[in-house]
């Protein structure tokens, strides 16, 4: 369906705790849960396999103790992964050598922190010089690279405040800014938002799908929490007790959940909000048509537009090539509100 | 603690059986009074059997002097390029704070430069006080050093001040470098650890012997003592600190590319500095407390003053000088630990320029160079003139000489009853107990409170003394550590359930406790000899007056950190205040005033090594002894037999307050 390239991939990863876990894996096969249990082990990432697209926005949700925040430091071998591969581009991360890593570090990864991890005692222009510093970078040179990024993410006048000076909101901002200084290729980030209150929460994830749609990264966002991540995902991947128990759009996990954990999940959120135009049009008629709506909308911003025009009005579907992709009505609107209204 | 627990759940009647255990014990011991005539060895260890530690230890310290060989160099070799490298910027210290730079030997030494003037380092101290905190600190700390000057401990405190001064970087700079290696590397820190546990546990005095040894008596040789003697709480706190980083932290500088080094420089201990600064106000006290008593090997300075007063008993200039050293601690203290809390820093206008940037450090060095230059003009400057001097001396013998002429019978019935009732016969029940007994109830202590490695730890650890043959000498040094600190916790303990219910007194005795805790051991000796002259009972004053810090200080915590939801639950019930504290607080707090209790025992022990200095027979005076004939074997043998029963007693209630925190849920 998606023609661009995979930028990161886990095959088959694996992370078993306990002393001997790299024996489970000696034949090659994979343990089960007996054998798990047997040795003590705790696996907190159990064969997952998925692939990051270029550009796009993945989301890992799961509950606390799920493993995710294991897997995303597996993703950029901050945890020795006890087995599998993580291919970078094509290449297992797993087997760069500690140069070659820190190097991937330094200019293809960045990283965003639940707790900020600022360097206390640097202002904000020496916490997002730093990847630069460390890079052996001159002063004047990071120093102006910096700048540009406390500018883009909105500190501008704030370089020489210390980070106890500042709210939770600008830390991570600052936090934001450190990371892409570097201008990296992919962008972790692990409950970016977690610690915020959540008015500014809000007001982050707008400022990150702003910045996302200037510098389109490849992005693997970590969150437990549901809303956030079908607010901000391309896709989501759902992690449980270590798995991968789906990954899709947030619509696919609406409608067609894979299991009842999923479905649980789900049942909260606003169908209006997750259902694009696309995915509740019916096949094209003749028309005429009341007016065209694109397919990718989702019902909430549609809802006032269609109920408000003559009751039988009849949207052209168009997705973003112009191409029609079917007709909605009011009718089919209200369709979806009702049921959201039924839902527990 | 996995074995105690199995045992638990292995004897459901645990109690009753323990009992017996006990019970037997008991029964075996009073089977061996009984049977006195029979088995004599157990009383009094045979002589035969005495392990010649002390003079394989001696002999080994003979060869390294004498015959290691390095081949390119020799082991004397050794030490003299380590004396050489402390002595290069001790001499430089002393030639700028105490002598002034001089050309020549005797009758013709001629100044060349002088010292520093008096008045430029007050004002020194002032500016730093302001810097690390505001003006109150900076007139303390200038208060302090005016003292100095004005009664005449000037160039005293000068020499001492111009040993910690080199003492206290090279005690950092060595603490961080172990800590760093005990931080990365898992073996390093296994092997650092019960060296660091023996370091801190045994006596001073221990350390002084085989320093004076390898490195000869003088200022050096005390200030290596003093280095390794104020190391072991820096390398403690660095590993503490560096780990104590948040993890997302290091995640973040390996996310950046940091390479280790980078790392280490760059993230990890510039997040660590505030802790890393408490290390350094460790430092500088230990180094300062441990200055004083190394005037024995030849530090001179306030030490050799106080040591000299006590040994001739002229009260008025022990007082004096102690007093000196009680200012310099608190100036030396409060310094430090304003720098450590210093806030965090705050935005500000870059100004341009050197001067401007840095106005303290430009600051200091206007007044270090223009008192400097005034000094050649005006003497009153460069040196606190001998005429304005004011002595104490005098009014502190009055002072006594009154005591002793008004309160003598009283003082003098005081202590006669508490050592004819008290501590002489528990002395002597100490003394005749069998060894045998003594070092099974250790031994059973152990396993029943932590299992069988400990069980093995301290029987082991008890059955050293006599091993060695210096059970007798042991023993004494429990009695008096026991009764001190019974009499410590017997006041100690009530002031700090005081002070956790009332705000007022909490700060008052906040106030005073740090002060206490701020002086130099040996400060302790000068007023209870004033008292008391010497003997057992000025030494255990001494001693309960030192140790009795940790007892409040932790019994107030204690008691002050029980959960507030749990007095609000009892309240609720209908709990009167008395109730409140004996029914909740009290055994709640239970294990944290344990623990000050077992710091109590470790510092009880500190000072009575040093009260030996006023007449005591126990492991301490051994040490003493060794100090004087530079006996290596003999001193360390008693330092070791210090340190084991200090450890018997910090194993025994760290693992019953660990367990009792446990059941409690709160640890």
């Amino acid at each position: 369906m998606d023609e661009r390239p995979v930028k990161l991939a886990c095959r088959s990863v694996w992370k078993v705790f306990g002393g001997g876990a790299a024996g489970l894996f000696a034949g090659g096969g994979q343990p089960d849960d007996a054998a798990l249990g047997a040795g003590n082990f705790i696996a907190a990432v159990r064969d997952v396999s998925l692939e990051v697209l270029q550009g796009e926005i993945f989301i890992i949700m799961g509950l606390s103790g799920s493993g995710k925040s294991t897997l995303v430091r597996c993703m950029t071998r901050l945890i020795e992964p006890t087995a599998g591969a993580v291919l970078f581009d094509g290449s297992d991360l797993l087997k760069a050598s500690a140069s070659e890593l820190t190097n991937l570090r330094r200019h293809k990864m960045g990283m965003v922190f639940q707790h900020f991890a600022l360097l206390p005692h640097r202002t904000v222009l020496g916490n997002v010089g730093f990847p630069l510093e460390v890079q052996g970078l001159s002063k004047p040179a990071r120093e102006a690279k910096a700048l540009e990024a406390i500018e883009l993410v909105g500190l501008a006048g704030r370089e020489a405040y210390y980070p106890a000076e500042l709210s939770g909101g600008q830390q991570q901002r600052v936090g934001i800014a450190r990371s892409l200084v570097v201008e990296p290729d992919v962008w972790f980030l692990d409950e970016p938002f977690s610690a915020l209150d959540p008015l500014i929460r809000r007001e982050m994830q707008d400022e990150f799908l702003r910045l996302q749609a200037v510098l389109h990264k490849t992005i693997v966002f970590i969150t437990h929490d549901f809303e956030e991540a079908i607010r901000l995902a391309d896709r989501i991947a759902i992690m449980k007790d270590g798995r991968i128990v789906q990954i899709g759009t947030s619509e696919d996990l609406v409608l067609n959940p894979a299991s009842p954990y999923v479905e649980e999940f789900t049942r909260g959120i606003p169908r209006t909000k997750v259902l694009t135009a696309a995915a509740i049009a019916r096949p094209a008629g003749k028309g005429p048509f009341a007016g065209t709506v694109p397919a990718e909308a989702k019902i909430s911003t549609l809802v006032s537009e269609v109920l408000s025009a003559r009751a039988n009005a009849v949207f052209e579907v168009k997705d973003s090539n112009g191409r029609a992709v079917g007709q909605l009505s009011a009718k089919d609107i209200v369709a979806v509100l009702s049921t959201e209204a039924e839902a527990p | 603690m996995s074995a105690a627990y199995s045992m638990t759940t292995q004897w459901p009647a645990g109690l009753s059986r323990w009992a017996l255990i006990w019970g037997g014990l008991a029964l075996v011991t009073v089977g061996l009074f009984l049977l006195k005539d029979d088995v004599g060895w157990a009383f009094k260890y045979p002589r035969a059997l005495i392990w010649p530690l002390k003079f394989w230890i001696s002999d080994f310290m003979k060869w390294l002097i004498n015959d290691l060989n390095f081949i390119l160099f020799t082991f004397k070799d050794f030490t003299r390029a380590v004396s050489w490298v402390i002595e290069q910027p001790y001499w430089l210290a002393r030639n700028l704070l105490a002598t002034g730079f001089v050309q020549g030997f005797g009758l013709e030494a001629e100044t060349v430069w002088p010292r520093l003037s008096w008045v430029g380092l007050t004002g020194l101290a002032v500016l730093m006080g302001v810097y690390a905190q505001g003006w109150r600190l900076g007139l303390l700390a200038g208060a302090c050093f005016t003292y100095l000057a004005v009664f005449g401990q000037w160039d005293s405190a000068m020499v001492t001040l111009s040993s910690i001064v080199i003492a206290v970087p090279f005690g950092v700079a060595g603490g961080l470098a172990l800590g760093v290696a005990g931080y990365r590397s898992r073996r390093v820190k296994k092997v650092l650890s019960p060296v660091l546990d023996l370091m801190q546990t045994v006596p001073v005095f221990a350390y002084l012997v085989p320093v004076l040894l390898l490195f000869g008596f003088g200022p050096v040789s005390a200030m290596i003592a003093t280095i390794i003697y104020a190391m072991p709480p820096m390398v403690r706190i660095t590993m503490l600190a560096l780990s104590k980083v948040p993890a997302e932290v290091m995640e973040y500088g390996a996310m950046a590319g940091c390479t280790r080094r980078q790392l280490l420089w760059k993230v990890q201990l510039p997040s660590a500095m505030s802790s890393l600064m408490v290390g350094v106000n460790q430092v500088v006290m230990l180094s300062l407390n441990m200055v004083i008593i190394a005037s024995m090997i030849g530090a001179g300075g306030l030490g050799f003053d106080v040591l000299t007063a006590l040994k001739r008993l002229k009260i008025g200039e022990g007082v004096e000088a102690g007093l000196a050293i009680t200012l310099l601690a608190i100036a030396l203290d409060r310094l430090s630990q304003a720098y450590a809390r210093r806030p965090p820093p705050a935005h500000g206008a870059r100004a341009e320029g050197f001067f401007r940037r840095y106005p303290y450090l430009t600051a200091g060095f206007g007044i270090i160079a223009g008192t400097w230059v005034l000094g050649y003009g005006f003497e009153a400057i460069a040196i606190y003139p001998k005429d304005w001097q004011v002595t104490t001396g005098l009014f502190w013998d009055n002072i006594v000489r009154w005591i002793n002429i008004n309160y003598f019978d009283q003082l003098d019935g005081f202590k006669n009853a508490l050592l004819l009732n008290v501590m002489i016969p528990f002395k002597r029940f100490l003394l005749s107990l069998p060894w045998v007994a003594v070092v099974g109830m250790a031994a059973l202590a152990g396993l029943r409170l932590g299992g069988w490695r400990l069980g093995l730890l301290t029987g082991a650890m008890a059955l050293f003394p006599a091993l060695v043959g210096l059970w007798p000498k042991a023993m004494v040094t429990v009695y008096l550590m026991g009764l001190s600190v019974v009499i410590a916790c017997l006041i100690g303990i009530p002031i700090g359930i005081a002070a956790a219910r009332n705000e007022r007194l909490h700060r008052i005795v906040q106030v005073c406790i740090d002060t206490l805790q701020t002086l130099p051991s040996f400060v302790y000796l000068m007023p209870v000899v004033m008292l008391f002259r010497v003997g057992d009972f000025a030494a255990m004053v001494a001693v309960v007056a030192y140790s009795v810090v940790p007892a409040i200080r932790y019994t107030d915590y204690g008691i002050r950190n029980v959960p507030a939801h749990v007095i609000e639950a009892a309240t609720q019930s209908g709990c009167t205040r008395r109730q409140i504290l004996w029914k909740v607080q009290m055994p709640l707090a239970l294990p944290e005033i344990m623990l000050g209790i077992n710091q109590t025992i470790m510092m009880a022990l500190s000072m009575l090594v040093i009260t030996a200095l006023v007449g005591t027979r126990e492991l301490g005076q051994e040490v003493y002894i060794a100090l004087t004939k530079a006996d290596t074997g003999q001193g360390i043998v008693a330092g070791i037999s210090v340190a084991f029963i200090a450890i018997i007693a910090d194993r025994l209630i760290g693992a019953w307050a660990n367990k009792r925190k446990k059941q409690l849920g709160l640890a």
